[in-house]
């Protein structure tokens, strides 16, 4: 095992707590504790924001799914910085003026409907637990590509940990800890991705895509762990297979893969429509994330929740351009990885795969697992507290009076259905459950809140029929995807993609339901607006 | 009626402009406040207060909307354009294919300009807005 790991791991988790810890001097009351201090510029605010957003999914799940297929996933990383554009153009400021801290709380303000609230935290609750389970997925894999351990054990390590955590107030929303997190990420991307760079400059270029197809860089020997067809011929479970440097690389049945000219050229086998559901999941999906609304709170005034978002555009922007650069290189130093499947893991294991064993290669990969264990630790505590915040006021009704017993309570309930899907989907990548969670996000409360800031004439009973109608499907389309059997054919894009048709029908309901039922608009309607709208100067 | 005074409101922002940025003392500003007639319609609701803020509503809904068209058009176009000309997907350009370099590396100024363009004028038609509400009564 790589020896500057345990040390590099320690170091982050000292660092994190000991800043948290200073971080802790400045809270002097109850809203200071949970939202930072509302006095927080808005460049420590865009990277706490950053931080928190860019979770295993991003550190290690995208490289992993442009490794496997190419040019076609590059819209996973575009969608995921371009939400914020949709989050800054239609929600940002006016969401900052509502005073809403949460997406329940921004029903109750806007249409002040208790049963709208409720639905509400049901999504929220769906999304928070959907949006867990890869970050734990990622933990299992880094587990096992590490230390050799099993994927369940670290899958459920990282699971408790983060519970522990949260349920004991370890790791509360602090800003200046979740803005370390951004640069952390960063950091651990981006250096090693220039000695990689230099080191493929150094053996001459090597090319991506090789006329043969890929080839084994070193002397590799792959050991099958289920029944698989193996360039044509059936192999059985067990038998080992060695290949010789310079040997391509083989197809096996049981990994989907793109090769060749469809990984270099953009629409090999997936579809038109997968490709748009995919672009309207992410763009609309990033508004509606529990953890990302909480954040905005933070901001002084709508200009500044403005500014907060287009910094945070650029520091996610500059991070999504170092995982593109892992999947190609990946290509060339860990082709093994196309037939094992893991493709996830070329993050962690491009750095010694490439540079050798020596102590570069070994330094660099403490470095990448460090970012990694930063990723998923800091998307899960905000997650989950988020997630569990919700539990707490609107499922338990604890309100006022409820105890940090419940709260403790809420947090294990919280945790504990991510952790046992996480067991359940460890087959599934990482990015794809995340692009499902934006699926179900964009078709539930984007309409609501887009609808909500810019249409006098939303009612509640519209709000309900389209978070019903949109979201309930998606929901099921989702859960046909990760419980159900596999598909065939355009019903296969349409449930494992679903918000090409999910989104609009969204739309359609709230509108039309809200036209019907027209006499219900808040008598209020008209000072809410002002309130979202005006800017704060004119607040007397 | 409401619709009319937006309009020559907005021709009467230009030649205002200086005032905006008058400062003024506590004192003087409560002075002023029981002219401040626009300030009044908005705090209680009137027939004109409402059109005001929907004028507000009515552009900033129009900026959002016409640069999410702008990345609808250069973003959101390119799957369509990759599957009906199959050619632009193999085009190269500093010995890297188009589609990568568009979308590994210029998308992400591009949605950061788009961002900037809008944080610009967003916050230049409120204080458009701040300055018709604060305008003295002739």
């Amino acid at each position: 095992m790589n020896p500057y790991l345990v040390p590099g791991l320690i170091v982050v988790v000292l660092v994190t707590v000991g800043i948290g810890v200073y971080g802790l001097r400045f809270a002097r009351t109850t809203s200071d504790f949970l939202v930072a201090s509302r006095s927080v510029s808005p460049a420590w605010n865009a990277a706490a924001i950053s931080g928190e957003y860019l979770s295993a999914a991003s550190f290690l799940g995208v490289a992993g799914l442009i490794l496997r297929y190419g040019v076609d996933v590059l819209w996973y990383p575009v969608g995921f910085a371009a939400g914020y554009l949709a989050l800054l153009l239609f929600v940002a400021a006016p969401l900052r003026r509502s005073g809403a801290f949460t997406l329940p709380d921004f029903c109750e303000v806007r249409l002040g409907s208790p049963l709208l609230r409720r639905l509400a935290s049901v999504f929220v609750v769906f999304i928070g637990c959907l949006y867990l389970v890869p970050q734990l997925q990622g933990a299992g894999l880094t587990f096992t590509t590490v230390t050799g351990g099993s994927y369940a054990w670290g899958a459920l390590l990282v699971g408790v940990v983060v519970t522990a955590n949260v349920a004991l107030g370890g790791m509360r929303a602090i800003t200046f800890v979740q803005a370390f997190q951004y640069w952390l990420k960063l950091t651990a991307l981006a250096v090693p991705v220039i000695f990689l760079a230099l080191q493929w400059q150094s053996d001459g270029r090597p090319a991506v895509t090789p006329q043969p197809g890929a080839t084994f860089p070193v002397a590799t020997t792959v050991v099958l762990e289920q029944d698989a067809v193996v360039d044509g011929v059936p192999l059985e479970k067990g038998q080992q297979l060695s290949y010789d440097a310079g040997a391509p690389v083989p197809k096996v049945s049981t990994v989907d893969a793109n090769f060749g000219a469809d990984w270099l050229r953009p629409g090999g086998d997936g579809s038109l429509f997968a490709t748009y559901s995919l672009i309207l999941a992410t763009f609309l999906g990033t508004m509606g994330l529990p953890h990302v609304l909480v954040r905005f709170y933070t901001n002084p005034d709508g200009a500044s929740a403005r500014r907060t978002t287009l910094v945070v555009l650029g520091l996610v922007g500059t991070f999504y351009l170092l995982p593109t650069l892992y999947g190609v290189l990946g290509r060339i130093y860990t082709p093994q990885l196309l037939m094992t499947g893991r493709t996830d893991a070329v993050v962690l294991l491009l750095p010694e795969a490439a540079l050798g064993g020596g102590h570069l290669g070994q330094l660099l990969g403490a470095l990448v697992t460090a970012g990694a264990l930063a990723a998923f630790l800091s998307t899960s505590s905000g997650l989950l507290t988020s997630v569990a915040g919700v539990v707490f006021t609107d499922v338990l009704r604890a309100g006022r009076g409820g105890s940090i017993r419940d709260f403790r309570l809420a947090t294990v309930l919280a945790a504990s259905v991510p952790v046992l899907l996480s067991l359940y989907v460890s087959n599934m990548d990482v990015s794809r459950v995340v692009g499902l969670a934006f699926a179900v996000a964009a078709s539930s409360f984007c309409p609501l809140l887009v609808l909500g800031i810019w249409w006098r004439r939303l009612t509640d009973v519209g709000a309900v029929a389209g978070v019903l109608a949109g979201g309930g499907a998606s929901m099921a389309a989702v859960l046909i995807t990760v419980l159900g059997p596999p598909l065939d054919g355009w019903l296969a894009d349409a449930v494992g993609q679903p918000a090409a048709w999910t989104v609009p029908l969204a739309f359609i309901v709230m509108i039309s339901g809200s036209l019907l039922t027209s006499k219900r608009v808040p008598r209020d309607v008209g000072a809410t607006m002002l309130r979202l709208h005006a800017p704060e100067t004119l607040r007397a | 009626m409401a619709a009319d005074d937006d309009v020559k409101a907005k021709t009467d922002v230009n030649p205002e402009r200086p005032a905006r940025t008058r400062v003024v003392l506590g004192e003087a500003a409560a002075r002023r406040r029981p002219a401040d007639r626009a300030g009044t319609d908005l705090a209680e609701q009137t027939p004109i207060g409402e059109a005001l803020v929907k004028g507000l509503m009515r552009a900033q809904l129009a900026l959002a909307l016409r640069l999410a068209l702008v990345v609808v058009t250069g973003l959101g176009a390119l799957p369509l354009l990759f599957a009906v000309a199959p050619g632009v997907g193999g085009v190269k350009l500093f010995g890297i294919y188009l589609p990568w370099l568009l979308l590994g590396l210029l998308s992400f100024p591009f949605l950061i300009g788009v961002g900037w363009a809008y944080v610009r004028w967003a916050e230049r038609n409120e204080q458009d807005f701040v300055a018709l509400i604060r305008r003295p009564e002739q």
